[in-house]
C-alpha cells in the first residue's frame, strides 16, 4: 500500500465498477473525501460495467439518441413482465422515475450516448447506448473522479467489513499480499455479485455449474456480499440462482463479453450431445428468447447444445465471434462437432419431414411450424437441407447472481434489528430487491447509476 | 502484402463484428458491420480509412491483458503502411517506406548541396530576389518534373489502390462527401466532437485535429501562394519578388505560419503518444516526414523575413532542398496517406 494511502477517508468505496463510481462522484462533489478500492488491476477496473453497453431510460419525449417516449407505467410493466412480479415496486419505481435525470447527470460526468448499434434496432426507444460501451462509460467515470480528487486504489482485495452491531467499525483489505485496515467514516459497497466464484456457483446451483462459462469479470467473486451475509447483514434474492444465457460454447472461461452471444438459434435445430433436440427453438423472437437457453442448455448432459444451420439462414443473424464449424454434410458436421453422425442425420431428417410449406420472415413470427414432431418448432421451421451445414457450440454464460444485501429507499443497508448506521450498497450487490428474476436489457446499469447517486449523497451527508 | 497481418486484421475486425460497440466513432466500424466476411481488399479499405484517432482502442473491453488482445488501430496501421509499399508505383520503390526517415534525410541533404552548388555556379547575370542566385529557367526545369512526375506515380499508385478496394464510378456526390469529411476532419471529432484519444490515453482531445488541420490548410495556402505566383508570372508578366500585399505574400506567410505551427504540433503530440497504437516500426518515418514539413515552412518563413539581405544565398537553397525533398518523396512518404486517405474517404461514399 502506497504512503499516500488515506486510511481514514470520509468515505470508503468498496468496488470500482459503474455503481461504485457513481457514488464516489456524488459524495466526491458534496465535499466529502473518498477513497475507492477496486480489487482488479487497472487494465480490468470496472467489474461487469466493462461489458455493459446501455441504460434503460424513462422520458417523456425524444432527447438526445433516444427515440419516442417510455413512460413510468410501461417501463414498470415490462420490469413486472420478466420478473415475474419478483420486484420490490417501491424501489424499482424509484429506480424508473430517477432514470430520466440520470441520463442528463451521465452527460455532464463525462458519458457520451451513440445511436441504438446496428441490429439493435429495436431499443432505439427505451435504452441510451454509450458511446465505445460500457468500459468508455467506466473510462469516463474514473477521469472525472480523479479530476474531482477521488484517490483510486486497484489491485485491493475488501476482505472484511467489521460490524459491532450497530455500525462499520473498520474494513479491512489485502494488496500485494499485505493487510490494511481502513478506519473510514461511512462505507459505500458496490461490489457486484458472486458470479465468478465457481465453488459458490457450484454450491448453489450443484455441479453442473462447473461448466457454466462466466461472460463478465473474474473479480466478482462475492468476497464482501459473504462477509457481511456471515455477519447477519439482510439479503434478498434468490441465493440458488444465477442469470445464464446460451453463448458460443467455444468463449473463453470468464469475461468473453458481448461477442460470445449467438443469434442463430431460431434459424438451427438445436441438439445435447447425443443429438437429440430438446426444446422449441422457433417458440419466439430471440431477443425474448435468449435468456431461456441458458437454462435448458445448463439441463443437458455435459451443460452443452449444437445448433445447426444450413447455407440458406448463415447470414440471418449477428456474426459470431468465432467461425462456426463447416461441412458439407450432415453427418460430416456431426463428427467435426463430436456428435453422433447417424442420429444427427436421423434428427436432421425427422425434423426436415414435418417441416411444412410457407412463407418464410426471418424477422417477425412467421408461423411456420412443423407438424407432428416433439418438441414442435413453432416459428422459422425450414428443412435443413442446403450445403454446406454450419454448427455452433452452445454454453450457458452466466451474466449475474440475483443474491444481494437488503437496502432501503436510501440505499442503507439492512441488519435484522435495524439499519447500519454508515453502510450504504449500490448496484449488483443490491439488485436482487428489484430484479428478483429474469433481466431487463440496460437496467442493472439504471439501477447500479440511481443507488450509486443515492448511496453518495447519503454518505457524504451523513459524514458532514 | 504480409500474410500475418492480413490474417491477424481479419481476426480483429471480425471480433469489432461481433461486438460493435464502438460504432459511433468514425466511418470504420459502420463500414464494418455493412460486411460478414472480409477480403483482403476490404482490410485495405478499412485499414486506409481509419484515422487512428484511438478512441476504439481505449474503449475496447478486449484489449491486452484480455485474451482477445484487441488492437484495432494498431493492426490497421500495419496494414495501411503495407497497403502503401505494395500500391507503390514503380513496383519496388515501395520498400522505401521503410527507410523513410534515412531517404527523407539523404535526399534533404543532397538537394540543399545540389541547389547550393547550383546558386554559386550558375549564378545569372541579372535577376531581382532570388532570381539574383537561381535563374527563373532554371528554377522551373528543376521544380517544374520535381512536382509533376510524383504526382503522375501517385496516380497511378492510386488507381491501383482502387481496384484492390472494388472501387466504382465517380460521381460527384462521392467526392463531395468524402472532401467534406476531410475538410472538416469528423473522423478525429471521436463521434461526440470532444476529439480523440491521442496525447492522454483515454483522455479525449481535439488537439491533434486542430494542429492536422493547420498543417492540411496551411499547406494548401502555400500550395496556393505558389500557384499564385506562377499565374503572375505567366499571365500577367508580374515577377517575384511581391510585395506584402501581393496576392502570392497574402496566401504565402498565413499559410507558413499554419504549417509551421501545425507540424510542430504534430510533432510533439507524436512524442506523447503511445507507438504500439500505430506502426511502430514506421515512426521513425513518419516523424521525419513531419519535421520536414516543418523545415519546409520555417525556412520558407525566414527566407522572407532576410529578403534584401546576403543571408539569401544561404536560405533560398535551405528552402528549395527541403522543398525538393519534399516533392520526390511524395508517393513515398507519409504524405501518401493524404492521397490514399481521400480516395478511402471516397470509396466509403460510394457504399454507405
Amino acid at each position: 500500500m502506497s504512503g499516500s494511502m488515506q486510511l481514514a477517508p470520509d468515505i470508503l468505496i468498496v468496488g470500482g465498477g459503474n455503481a461504485a463510481l457513481c457514488a464516489a462522484i456524488t459524495a466526491r462533489e458534496a465535499g466529502a473525501s473518498v477513497t475507492i478500492l477496486e480489487c482488479a488491476p487497472k487494465t480490468f477496473r470496472g467489474g461487469n460495467s466493462r461489458h455493459t453497453r446501455n441504460f434503460r431510460c424513462m422520458h417523456s419525449g425524444p432527447q438526445g439518441v433516444l427515440t419516442g417516449a417510455y413512460d413510468e407505467e410501461e417501463y414498470f410493466s415490462d420490469l413486472l413482465k420478466v420478473t415475474a412480479g419478483k420486484t420490490d415496486e417501491a424501489l424499482a419505481r424509484l429506480v424508473i422515475n430517477q432514470s430520466e435525470e440520470c441520463y442528463h447527470w451521465m452527460g455532464a460526468h463525462g458519458v457520451r450516448f451513440q445511436p441504438s448499434l446496428s441490429g439493435t434496432l429495436s431499443l432505439s426507444r427505451t435504452n441510451a447506448f454509450f458511446l465505445g460501451g460500457g468500459k468508455a462509460l467506466v473510462n469516463a467515470y474514473y477521469r472525472t473522479a480523479e479530476d474531482l480528487g477521488v484517490t483510486v486504489a486497484y489491485d485491493t482485495q475488501v476482505t472484511h467489513l467489521q460490524h459491532d452491531g450497530s455500525r462499520i467499525a473498520s474494513v479491512t483489505a489485502t494488496v500485494d499480499g499485505e493487510t490494511t485496515t481502513f478506519m473510514p467514516r461511512a462505507v459505500v459497497v458496490a461490489s457486484g455479485g458472486f458470479q465468478a466464484d465457481i465453488d459458490w456457483l457450484a454450491s448453489a446451483w450443484g455441479p453442473a455449474a462447473r461448466n457454466f462459462l462466466i461472460r463478465g469479470t473474474p473479480y466478482n467473486r462475492g468476497v464482501v456480499l459473504r462477509d457481511l451475509l456471515d455477519q447477519g447483514i439482510e439479503s434478498v434474492g434468490d441465493p440458488t440462482q444465477c442469470h445464464a444465457v446460451a453463448i458460443d460454447g467455444r468463449a473463453p472461461k470468464y469475461d468473453g463479453g458481448i461477442v460470445t452471444r449467438l443469434d442463430c438459434v431460431p434459424f438451427s435445430v438445436v441438439v445435447n450431445k447425443d443429438g437429440n433436440r430438446f426444446y422449441n427453438e422457433g417458440e419466439d423472437v430471440w431477443p425474448k428468447r435468449y435468456a431461456i437457453w441458458g437454462r435448458l442448455v445448463a439441463a443437458q448432459p455435459d451443460q452443452v447444445g449444437y445448433a445447426i444451420i444450413d447455407a440458406k439462414s448463415l447470414d440471418l443473424f449477428m456474426p459470431s465471434v468465432f467461425p462456426p464449424i463447416v461441412a458439407n454434410s450432415i453427418e460430416e458436421l456431426g463428427d467435426r462437432l463430436g456428435l453422433p453422425p447417424d442420429r444427427l442425420r436421423q434428427t436432421v431428417d425427422t425434423f426436415n419431414a414435418a417441416c411444412r410449406p410457407g412463407t418464410f420472415h426471418p424477422t417477425e413470427l412467421d408461423g411456420l411450424t412443423t407438424e407432428g414432431l416433439d418438441p414442435p418448432k413453432t416459428n422459422w421451421a425450414r428443412p435443413i437441407t442446403e450445403p454446406p451445414f454450419y454448427g455452433y457450440e452452445l454454453r450457458p454464460g452466466v451474466t449475474f447472481t440475483y443474491l444481494g444485501l437488503r437496502v432501503d429507499r436510501a440505499a442503507q443497508v439492512q441488519a435484522p434489528e435495524q439499519a447500519v448506521e454508515n453502510l450504504w450498497a449500490a448496484g449488483e450487490i443490491m439488485a436482487g430487491s428489484i430484479l428478483g428474476q429474469g433481466y431487463l436489457a440496460g437496467f442493472g446499469m439504471t439501477i447500479g447509476t440511481v443507488f450509486g447517486r443515492i448511496a453518495g449523497k447519503e454518505a457524504a451527508a451523513y459524514v458532514k | 502484402m504480409s500474410n500475418e497481418i492480413i490474417v491477424e486484421a481479419r481476426r480483429q475486425t471480425e471480433i469489432c463484428n461481433a461486438c460493435r460497440y464502438c460504432e459511433g466513432y468514425c466511418s470504420v466500424f459502420p463500414a464494418i458491420t455493412r460486411q460478414r466476411a472480409f477480403s483482403d481488399g476490404d482490410l485495405t479499405q478499412l485499414a486506409n480509412l481509419c484515422h487512428n484517432c484511438r478512441g476504439c482502442y481505449y474503449a475496447c473491453q478486449y484489449t491486452e491483458p484480455h485474451e482477445f488482445a484487441l488492437n484495432l488501430p494498431g493492426i490497421l496501421a500495419e496494414v495501411r503502411q503495407d497497403s502503401w509499399k505494395e500500391h507503390a508505383w514503380p513496383v519496388g520503390f515501395g520498400r522505401a517506406f521503410d527507410r523513410a526517415g534515412t531517404l527523407i534525410a539523404l535526399v534533404m541533404v543532397l538537394s540543399i548541396a545540389a541547389l547550393f552548388v547550383l546558386a554559386q555556379a550558375v549564378r545569372p547575370a541579372s535577376g531581382e530576389g532570388f532570381y539574383a542566385y537561381l535563374s527563373h529557367g532554371l528554377l522551373v526545369a528543376i521544380f517544374a518534373p520535381a512536382f509533376l512526375a510524383p504526382l503522375v506515380v501517385l496516380m497511378i499508385s492510386l488507381i491501383r489502390y482502387w481496384r484492390t478496394v472494388g472501387g466504382k464510378g465517380l460521381k460527384w456526390r462521392h467526392i463531395s462527401g468524402a472532401l467534406a469529411s476531410a475538410g472538416r476532419m469528423s473522423n478525429l471529432s471521436g463521434g461526440h466532437g470532444d476529439g480523440c484519444n491521442f496525447e492522454q490515453e483515454d483522455r479525449f482531445s481535439n488537439a491533434r485535429r486542430w494542429f492536422h488541420q493547420a498543417t492540411l490548410y496551411g499547406f494548401l495556402l502555400c500550395f496556393a501562394s505558389t500557384s499564385a505566383g506562377t499565374v503572375l508570372h505567366y499571365d500577367f508578366g508580374l515577377e517575384a519578388p511581391y510585395g506584402l500585399f501581393s496576392l502570392p505574400k497574402l496566401l504565402g506567410i498565413p499559410g507558413g505560419i499554419m504549417l509551421c505551427v501545425g507540424t510542430a504540433g504534430l510533432a510533439w503530440l507524436k512524442t506523447k503518444a503511445e507507438r504500439q497504437l500505430g506502426a511502430a516500426a514506421a515512426w521513425g518515418g513518419e516523424m521525419a516526414f513531419v519535421l520536414l514539413l516543418f523545415f519546409v515552412s520555417l525556412t520558407g518563413l525566414l527566407l522572407f523575413a532576410v529578403s534584401g539581405s546576403v543571408a539569401v544565398q544561404v536560405m533560398l537553397p535551405l528552402h528549395l532542398g527541403t522543398v525538393l525533398t519534399f516533392f520526390l518523396l511524395t508517393p513515398y512518404s507519409k504524405m501518401a496517406h493524404g492521397f490514399y486517405r481521400l480516395a478511402a474517404l471516397v470509396r466509403d461514399e460510394q457504399d454507405k
